[in-house]
């Protein structure tokens, strides 16, 4: 499975799938399929397919470390680059559809609405992500400061996932799931974690006590 | 092995043929009636005379209208109860409306008695939905206050209680507890008794679709949508305000009179501006939805931050 990962029309069809919710909301706006309401429907298309790209960039290690499916971390940076375009344009559609760049009326809603406040913030979170995504400013960041800095990650999902849930009037179905999802994501990662500590402290630890045993100067 | 030898059913066993035939009389009838709420265009028109307060903003497409709609007892998604109506909710005759409480005429009356003795008026309303889009609807209805002098209300009667059916089996989104079923709504005796209240048995001319409330609704104009509670199976008058159903849902985000108004915002989005449905541009939200001239009078002296 790993070898046929890799061929090299994998990942162009990866593409090719990542842009079919966008196809799929172009057909509906050309076809009337997006209802009475179509910036409505367009918005929340949006929201909903930014916040899955979002998961399924997530998603990328525990899937790649459970299955040994190595390839899986070449495709990790455009998932992630999805999800901000996905994000980008979901922000668009509020800015330019939905409120037709009325700025105070956007001002106020930032301000006034924690929703809107916790969409915004996770908007501009991702912003420094998707600049430093290319190889030339891995390299000018240095492995550890780049790690460092994409785990902002680990905040704006959590931002997106809540700013879904405080919208929905009455029924969480969709945003409980999403939560969960995400939960089990970023749980993975806490307990990967933790087996890590716990071996590299056992590890750390009998380094530390074998030269005290057999040290001369002890 | 054991072999069964008496193992016919006794008489008393056996479905009655009469019963069984008349299941499938039902069935027949069943699907005869999906048919005829499938939007064939075989609804049933409404002769009607043209009522006062109508306003000549261009109608909303009739097809939006009967596709975009919040009835949480037929699904959460706006296209949900046009979708999930015609395999669920039937036939809506035989329907029945019980009269209960504060009043010298309680009793429950069918759909024909309680319609027939009034004349239909067309109506053409604007709709504002609380969650900031509106539409504008034509109507066919009687007024609320002449139907409701028919049960003679006593001087307790300060206020009507409205009760939506509760039938899982007709509305599926009851078989889920999203909000607290039957669905309840309310008003003050002076706002039911206001020429403005209407009580809907059609849109465009035909009967109401169950999407839309069928048989019989509420339409309170100046009133947030989610006021003009659908297909009515009880009325009661009573001496106190009743908890509506959001009300108990969010106590916070739903008060009991739920007037239009641009100034008072919901905790979670601006009231400011409504999105007409089929336009593009956000246009300004009116006091009262435009009815101000009619109905600001009977909230004098009230604070209508505080009473949302």
């Amino acid at each position: 499975m790993d070898k046929l990962l890799r061929r090299s029309w994998v990942k162009p069809l990866l593409f090719g799938l990542c842009l079919i919710p966008l196809g799929l909301l172009g057909f509906r706006a050309a076809s009337g399929g997006l209802g009475a309401n179509p910036i409505e429907a367009c918005n929340r298309f949006l929201g909903d397919w930014a916040l899955r790209f979002l998961l399924i960039a997530l998603a990328v290690t525990p899937v790649r470390e459970l299955s040994g499916w190595n390839a899986l971390a070449r495709w990790r940076r455009m998932l992630g680059l999805f999800a901000f375009a996905y994000v980008v344009l979901h922000f668009s559609s509020y800015v330019g559809l939905d409120q037709f760049f009325d700025w105070r009326a956007i001002g106020r809603e930032i301000v006034k609405r924690r929703y809107i406040t916790l969409g915004m913030l996770a908007v501009l979170l991702l912003i420094p992500l998707a600049v430093t995504s290319t190889d030339g400013m891995v390299r000018r960041l240095g492995g550890r400061r780049w790690r460092a800095l994409h785990r902002l990650v680990y905040v704006i999902a959590p931002l997106g996932v809540t700013h879904h849930w405080m919208m929905v009037k009455k029924d969480i179905t969709e945003p409980a799931i999403h939560a969960f999802i995400l939960a089990v994501l970023l749980g993975w990662r806490v307990a990967a974690r933790l087996r890590h500590n716990g071996a590299t402290s056992n590890r750390k630890a009998a380094a530390c006590s074998a030269p005290q045993s057999s040290s001369p100067l002890s | 092995m054991l072999i069964r030898s008496g193992s016919f059913p006794r008489e008393s066993e056996v479905t009655d043929k009469a019963l069984w035939l008349d299941r499938r009389r039902f069935l027949a009838l069943g699907a005869a009636g999906a048919l005829a709420l499938s939007g064939t265009g075989a609804e049933a028109a409404l002769s009607t005379v043209k009522g006062p307060f109508s306003t000549d903003e261009p109608p909303t497409p009739q097809k939006d209208v009967t596709t975009y709609n919040n009835f949480y007892e037929l699904g959460v998604d706006k296209s949900d109860p046009a979708q999930l109506a015609p395999s669920y909710f039937g036939k809506t005759r035989p329907w029945s409306v019980t009269i209960a409480g504060e009043c010298a005429r309680p009793g429950t009356l069918g759909y024909e008695d309680l319609i027939r003795p009034h004349k239909l008026e067309e109506r053409i309303y604007r709709l504002r939905c609380v969650e900031a889009w509106s539409m504008v609807i034509p109507w066919v209805g009687i007024p609320l206050a002449e139907v409701l002098k028919r049960f003679e209300p006593n001087s307790r009667a300060k206020y009507v209680e409205f009760t939506t059916l509760q039938d899982p089996e007709r509305l599926p989104g009851q078989r889920r507890a999203v909000i607290d079923w039957p669905y309840v709504e309310g008003l003050r005796m002076d706002e039911a008794m206001h020429p403005l209240a209407l009580l809907a048995v059609g849109l465009y001319g035909e009967e109401l679709l169950p999407q839309n409330g069928a048989p019989i609704r509420l339409v309170v104009p100046w009133k947030y949508g989610f006021k003009s509670i659908k297909s009515i199976v009880r009325i009661r008058f009573s001496e106190t305000p009743s908890k509506t159903a959001w009300m108990k849902a969010a106590p916070r985000e739903y008060g009991f009179y739920a007037n239009v108004n641009p100034a008072v915002d919901h905790p979670r989005w601006s009231q400011a501006s409504e999105r007409r449905i089929g336009e593009f541009l956000r246009r300004k939200t009116l006091p009262f939805n435009g009815y101000a001239d009619q109905v600001a009078s009977l909230y004098t002296g009230m604070d209508l931050a505080a009473n949302y």
